[in-house]
């Protein structure tokens, strides 16, 4: 394995990708190329790293510099400056990574909105190559998987997970080890696990940015799940309008297909599960759970009745544990440290931690993870710099359409379910 | 808290107008399966046009809420019973700024086109950038005279003719300012 | 049986487990109203209308598909739950094309019976007839209307699960959903098979039979024209239920007086065609089995079994029956034989048929029933519509005597009444054949192993030492589960019956409405109309085809013996492939 002096990291989310950070990547790669720099500096495109209004980012480790608002033109100057000559181009910087008074550069991690975060789900976006399982598994990836299969039985995944008290990230805050029990309880010849990444939230983007930047920690926690209830396929529906995340996921699956961490018999364990992906056209209400399951089936997008719940009557009338990609991305993090170093998270009922999309108006518009029990003023104001241009705040509207308003009043309120 | 999407409302925001914009989405999002979420969530949606256009008797805002509680307790999956939430919860925080609309026939941030006007101000100079601009050709000169010097005039507004774009208003300079919505 | 303790409107009941709440609260006697529900056929709570609270929970809860639990504390009439009903009919209200007036289902619609419960004060949202209604009459059989469709979801139930061809679907979202077939194709380009279920099934006027009424008034009152109807089968065990009798009532005498009461010239009985067509069809089918034709051989009578054939197994083509239709062959028989006969020109006779069905509207209308430029058929009414012509004349119908059909072409057998039940036409053939290779007149003829509403019915017949296979399907679903079968090689038969509609003629596309509440209540109308039919045939005297002596006479006087040269051009026809949703290019 080769070592780098420095590494280049850009950010391969939507965002950044509609602003040409790939145009910008093979320029930096042209210009280390052209330098000679090509044995000393490494260049990876990441998943998001959330500060979307500051986008196209780059960030050059190891000193953490962190560029915002990158042009294409502007690759050759740091490539030259940077990399080459060691001097920061300093008017490329965020912003607040600059301090005028003295002129000292902060590292991108003590900005301030990244200081106040505390990242689980998004524990890899911006930092490994999505496209790369090695990546993956030298962050400990799939280890949670390997320690499932190897020393635990699946009532012992459930009980972790019950432990946990995680609770269902696409809104409605069921708990999830219970859904996962009432999975398990239902004996069938075949039994599926299923993932929502049907994202439809006007302005929410938080599944597609992990499904960008870390597709493994999905797989992976699918698997768990299949082991844990008893199922041997799974189903990821994810919609369409998400290219970038549609192909990601499918380099995941091939690749972890090829080490044997899905199909038959993995890790030696004898466990068989696979997973196929199935894109949705973009029906919101394919969100809801048995119209996302009439969807896959191949129907009309409509609601089921229920009960039967799909945990008893699923996909092809099986028993079938459905969660959302941030509830499955949270697994092999509550798997590796325990359910009680999760459960110390957060509040009295909401434990962990939550992804937030912040959009309107507000200074920095990007995604962000706080601990359960942030208040929202916190969360708007300490991380999302506040309204811009100095205007009044009025009110904050969280859920997307299912939400409601809160005004100025609530702001103190710790956010919890 | 939801699923994470947390959209910020600054003062230049209407609330009314944010409703509306939520409705127009879960009405065009629901799969038309049960009455309350297809055939409700428009006529909410009709209701908030009315409101918007200044058309709205407090007898449609009674209809509104009522509507909106029906379709919660009516809906056969999530997204009907949650698609009135953003009426109810700015119908809960910012009644005052629906019955401006409804009474005053004004809308307080602004917003809504059809309840806002805008006029030309004593601080015209007369200078005629607005007039230029105007796709409407719906300003004119008309105005007393603003420079007696040289005998230009301040400009006035044709509210039958005006269609609210808000060019004049970008088109004055700032430092005039003479332009404002009302 | 397992029960449970539910509570409703403060008082208990025990009920069984397996029932929902609707269930129980009919049980109480309490009705509680419904729109979508159908049971069986459309469970999916989507209209609201039968909402109750129930205790415990946040919302208001569809009792159609929320089962029973012990202890559950259900109310049906609180403030809460009537102005939610009356919420959901006035919004259902607010977009239906309300012309009740002059509407074909006035006094018949689901959604009127609503409306007059309700009593509503006013509808206080703006009338749409559906912003843009689609009226689609293109097709020679069924019309839609979505300006009054109410998107209850039964007929797309219905053409899912009992005719099997899911031509009719959800189409847009929201607002906008409407109810048609993929990519608003027209009915007759969309695969459909005409049996009609979803005009059984609709609770209002979105679907309807292509009105032929205006056509028949102006032909009776045409004094140059000589107009011949002829009634099938199950028209008789079901026109009584019209004038409000109980379903099961036979009306033979009736109908026959009220049609003549019309001003028409002759009544004749398409049985006698039923007949007719035994002579040909098992004919036939000794031919095919005695000289190596081409077996199964599969009946040809149902016009929307012949539809499936040709749209979804052209290749079984072969196998068909080349035999008309019983009132097509009728119809031939009545502008050859009975023309000469009364001395008629042909071109003056005007043929109706009056039919259980929506599909044989769409038969006479192919190019091959006719013969020698004129129509066999020119005019076909449904049940509905010839009562509805009945009562508009004034025909005190209950009232009528019983009259008899006219001759010479009135006689029939047994046989030829139960051709209206699935598996009638099987019988009927079984009797002649039997009869024939054993050259005995047999006194066993009640096949009751072919009766009955069972989806697939299949038995292995010994006939005068011949092994004979056969099965009987009914209902498109079953049809093509059948064919699968057949098709895969994993059945093999000598002769098959099919007809389009679940339980046959009985229950056709053009049959009497059973509104849900009756079919919701367990009753099942094809068997009590195909009692009807199966009680005649058990008071006649001749019940055998081949003993008829009308038809004896038809082929003595005229067309020799059976599959004779005349035989064939005026009772046979041919098949063609059909292709669904054909490219323009086509």
């Amino acid at each position: 394995m080769r070592l780098y002096r420095s590494h280049v990291l850009i950010c391969g989310g939507t965002g950044c990708t509609s602003s040409r950070s790939n145009e910008i990547k093979q320029e930096m790669e042209k210009y280390i190329t052209e330098f000679g720099l090509e044995n000393e500096v490494q260049v990876v495109m990441t998943g998001c790293f959330g500060l979307c209004e500051a986008g196209p980012i780059v960030i050059v480790y190891p000193e953490g510099t962190f560029y915002s608002r990158v042009k294409v033109e502007d690759a050759k100057r740091i490539v030259e400056e940077h990399l080459l000559k060691g001097r920061i181009v300093k008017d490329l910087l965020y912003y607040e990574a600059i301090t005028e008074v003295s002129d000292t550069v902060k590292a991108v991690n003590e900005v301030e909105f990244y200081a106040k975060q505390m990242r689980i789900a998004l524990k890899n976006c911006g930092v490994i190559d999505p496209e790369s399982i090695d990546e993956y598994i030298a962050v400990d990836g799939y280890k949670a998987l390997a320690k499932v299969l190897t020393e635990m039985t699946p009532e012992q995944v459930i009980e972790e997970i019950t432990k946990s008290r995680l609770r269902g990230r696409g809104g409605a805050g069921f708990p999830t080890g219970k859904k996962w029990a009432f999975a398990a309880s239902y004996q069938a010849n075949q039994k599926y696990v299923a993932c929502n990444a049907d994202e439809g939230d006007p302005g929410a983007f938080m599944d597609r940015s992990i499904l960008e930047g870390t597709p493994h920690s999905v797989l992976e926690a699918m698997t768990i799940a299949g082991y844990a209830i008893g199922a041997s396929k799974g189903y990821i529906y994810v919609r369409a309008e998400y290219p970038i995340a549609v192909k990601r996921l499918n380099i995941a699956i091939k690749q972890a297909r090829e080490y044997g961490l899905l199909g038959e018999n993995i890790l030696g364990t004898g466990f068989n599960f696979d997973i196929e992906i199935r894109l949705g056209a973009g029906a919101f209400v394919c969100g809801e759970e048995t119209a996302l399951i009439e969807s896959i089936e191949g129907k009309r997008g409509m609601p089921r009745v229920r009960p039967p719940f799909p945990a008893e009557k699923g996909i092809w009338g099986k028993p079938t544990l459905l969660n959302n990609v941030e509830t499955y991305a949270n697994i092999p993090a509550i798997i590796n440290n325990g359910a009680e170093w999760f459960a110390s998270i957060g509040t009295e009922d909401s434990k962990g931690t939550k992804v937030f999309a912040l959009g309107g108006k507000i200074k920095n518009t990007g995604l962000v993870e706080v601990p359960m029990g942030t208040t929202l003023r916190e969360v708007i104001y300490g991380i999302g710099g506040g309204c811009p241009n100095g205007k009044k705040f009025k009110a904050v509207q969280t859920g997307g359409p299912s939400g409601g308003c809160l005004p100025e009043k609530y702001l103190d309120t710790p956010i919890s379910y | 808290m939801g699923s994470g999407g947390m959209i910020v409302m600054d003062e230049d925001n209407c609330m009314v107008e944010i409703a509306r914009f939520y409705l127009e989405f879960t009405c065009d999002e629901s799969c038309g399966k049960c009455t309350p979420c297809r055939e409700g969530t428009y006529r909410l949606r009709e209701i908030l046009d009315k409101i918007v256009e200044g058309r709205a008797t407090l007898e449609d805002l009674d209809k509104l809420e009522s509507l909106a509680h029906y379709i919660k307790d009516n809906s056969l999956c999530g997204l009907g019973q949650t698609a009135p939430n953003p009426v109810l919860s700015t119908l809960e925080h910012f009644r005052d700024e629906y019955l401006a609309h409804i009474v005053d026939k004004k809308c307080p941030a602004h917003v809504c086109q059809k309840l806002l006007q805008y006029v030309v101000t004593d601080k015209c100079i007369g200078c005629g950038k607005c007039i230029s601009v105007c796709p409407q050709d719906a300003i004119s000169a008309t105005g007393d005279v603003a420079n007696e010097r040289t005998g230009k005039r301040r400009s006035v507004i044709n509210q039958e003719l005006c269609i609210k774009c808000g060019a004049c208003l970008e088109a004055c300079p700032p430092k005039i300012g003479a332009i404002v919505r009302i | 049986m397992n029960t449970v303790k539910i509570t409703i409107n403060n008082r208990e009941y025990e009920v069984p487990s397996n029932y929902t709440i609707l269930d129980a609260c009919r049980a109480a006697q309490i009705d509680v109203p419904t729109l979508c529900f159908l049971k069986d056929i459309n469970e999916t709570g989507a209209c609201r209308m039968c909402v109750v609270e129930v205790e415990g929970t946040r919302n208001l809860q569809a009792s159609c598909v929320t089962p029973v639990r012990n202890g559950m504390v259900v109310k049906t009439n609180t403030t809460r739950v009537i102005n939610s009903q009356k919420t959901t009919l006035e919004l259902l209200l607010a977009n239906h094309n309300i012309e009740c007036l002059v509407c074909n289902r006035n006094g018949q619609c689901e959604l009127q019976d609503l409306a007059e419960r309700f009593q509503l004060k006013d509808i206080y949202f703006e009338n749409y007839k559906k912003r843009e209604p689609i009226y689609d009459d293109a097709s020679v059989s069924i019309v839609r209307d979505t300006s009054k469709c109410v998107l209850c979801g039964r007929c797309v139930s219905v053409c899912k699960k009992q005719a099997g061809m899911s031509v009719l679907t959800f189409i847009d979202r929201g607002f906008e959903t409407h109810v048609g077939p993929a990519f608003d194709e027209k009915m007759e380009y969309a695969g459909c098979i005409y049996c009609g279920q979803c005009i059984n099934v609709c609770p209002v006027d979105a679907l309807k039979e292509k009105p032929h009424i205006e056509l028949v008034w102006e032909a009776i009152n045409d004094p140059k024209k000589h107009v011949v109807f002829q009634t099938a089968p199950a028209v008789r065990a079901a026109i009584a239920e019209e004038f409000g009798k109980e379903i099961g009532t036979g009306a033979t005498g009736k109908m026959v007086a009220a049609i003549k009461r019309l001003g028409v010239n002759k009544v004749f009985d398409t049985n006698f065609a039923a007949d007719l067509t035994i002579m040909e069809e098992g004919f036939e089918l000794i031919d095919r089995l005695q000289n190596g034709g081409k077996l199964p051989m599969f009946t040809s009578c149902s016009p929307g079994w012949i539809r499936i054939i040709e749209q979804y197994y052209p290749e079984f083509i072969p196998n068909l029956s080349t035999c008309k239709s019983p009132h097509q062959m009728f119809g031939a028989i009545i502008k050859s034989y009975y023309a000469k006969k009364m001395n008629i020109d042909p071109k003056d006779i005007f043929v109706v048929s009056v039919m259980p069905c929506s599909c044989k509207k769409s038969e006479m209308h192919r190019p091959e029933m006719a013969v020698n430029g004129n129509r066999d058929v020119d005019a076909v009414l449904t049940t509905r519509e010839v009562a509805k012509m009945i009562k508009q004349a004034g025909i005190d119908f209950n009232n009528l005597p019983d009259e008899d059909f006219d001759h010479p072409l009135g006689e029939y057998s047994g046989a030829g009444v139960i051709f209206g039940a699935t598996g009638g036409v099987m019988e009927a053939a079984l009797r002649t054949v039997a009869d024939v290779l054993s050259n005995q007149d047999l006194k066993e003829i009640d096949y009751n192993v072919v009766r009955g509403t069972e989806g697939i019915k299949e038995a292995e017949l010994d006939i005068a030492g011949h092994k004979i296979r056969v099965a009987v399907a009914h209902g498109g679903a079953n049809a093509k589960k059948l064919m699968d079968m057949i098709k895969s090689g994993e059945k093999e038969y000598h002769f098959v019956e099919i007809m389009g509609c679940n339980g046959g003629c009985v229950n056709g596309g053009g049959q009497p409405y059973v509104n849900a509440k009756t079919r919701n209540s367990g009753l099942d109308h094809r068997k009590l109309r195909a009692q009807v039919l199966y009680n005649e045939d058990k008071s006649k005297t001749v019940r055998k085809s081949h003993l008829n002596k009308d038809v004896m006479k038809l082929y003595d006087e005229f067309l020799g013996k059976p599959n004779s040269h005349l035989a064939h051009e005026l009772l046979h026809t041919h098949y063609h492939q059909r292709e669904i949703f054909p490219t323009q290019e086509n």
